[in-house]
């Protein structure tokens, strides 16, 4: 009994320390997403085309939601995988156009090529909140019931899509079979 | 006291009182409300609600585009009608947790909440255990029988 008590402090020294430790490097810029889980937020607004657009428009599968600016220089890194995933048909690609300027976003699409099904304007940002977006780039995994699955915060390289979007896809895909 | 000291004061008393606090940080923001109470409740919900994006500033201290938007919707409830209660649900639901400054009380939030008390009883009952034991050893009486007493005489060389 006396020898616990003499380690006890060391004991939990060492456990208090483990834990602080791991906190350092706990990632605290990547908010969980409170809409896992939940529906797309109901919308009517219209693409950067201009023509209107509300959720009966959404793929009736699974798609990717991707919340992009042409002010924003991470979205230029993930575009390339963005292209890929369109030219080889895997996903509709659904575009969230935020907080943007509309003659930039059409211009930023023609200069790097436009791998989204459609683009949803958010000018100000109001769709934005609906989603708890707070910043470009954000990608949300979407399943054929329009029930958001998975959020991604920040660039969607080739890495993050191999590691953590094809495994989502295919627990969905298995979900529904 | 000397002039230098006097100064020195005089400077470290200006950056104390000095120092922004609060919403005296605050954006310049032209919402316009119909009237006081609307206005204090602005200021303070944009003071209790942090921003999403910029890690630790409220939204009246933030220039972050979502922080603006924000504070948008905040004006937007007030002047809707919305009590304070609805606006801190609607932002509950959109970014959880994060959006406050002080977290609900929640199953996932209960360690945050109690944590600190549980750590201050661990210490407190480490401290009262250490303390009752030294009082102990204390009033334990050291009594010395006679040819102890002669043999300490001995060694101190007393007489």
């Amino acid at each position: 009994m006396g020898k616990i008590k003499f380690y006890l402090p060391a004991v939990f020294f060492i456990a208090i320390a483990i834990l602080l430790w791991r906190g350092l490097y706990l990632d605290t810029r990547t908010l969980p997403s409170m809409l896992i889980d939940k529906p797309m937020p109901p919308f009517s607004l219209s693409t950067i085309e201009g023509s209107p657009i509300s959720n009966v428009d959404l793929p009736n599968q699974i798609f990717l939601l991707n919340v992009w600016g042409s002010y924003c220089l991470p979205c230029l890194i993930e575009h390339p995988t963005f292209m890929r995933l369109n030219e080889e048909g895997a996903i509709p690609v659904v575009g969230v156009n935020y907080k943007d300027r509309n003659d930039l976003a059409l211009e930023w699409l023609e200069t790097n090529g436009d791998p989204f099904t459609f683009s949803i304007e958010d000018l100000d940002g109001r769709f934005g909140i609906d989603l708890g977006v707070y910043g470009a780039p954000e990608t949300y995994l979407v399943d054929a019931d329009g029930v958001i699955r998975y959020r991604h915060v920040s660039v969607l390289d080739e890495t993050v899509w191999q590691e953590e979007f094809i495994p989502a896809i295919a627990e969905l895909r298995a979900e529904s079979n | 006291m000397s002039a230098s000291l006097k100064l020195s004061l005089c400077v470290i008393a200006t950056i104390l009182f000095a120092s922004p606090v609060g919403s005296a940080l605050a954006q310049v923001d032209t919402f316009e409300f119909e009237n006081e109470v609307q206005q204090q409740r602005f200021r303070t919900l944009s003071d209790e609600l942090r921003c999403p994006m910029c890690q630790n500033t409220n939204l009246s201290g933030s220039t972050g585009g979502v922080a603006e938007d924000l504070r948008r919707e905040v004006h937007r409830m007030i002047l809707e009608g919305m009590s304070d209660r609805e606006i801190e649900q609607f932002m509950f639901e959109r970014y959880g947790d994060f959006i406050f400054y002080r977290p609900r009380l929640r199953a996932q939030t209960l360690l945050l909440w109690f944590g600190p008390i549980i750590f201050l009883l661990i210490g407190g009952f480490a401290a009262w255990g250490i303390f009752r034991r030294a009082r102990e050893v204390e009033e334990t009486e050291v009594a010395l029988d006679e040819s102890q007493k002669a043999r300490l005489n001995e060694l101190v060389g007393g007489d």
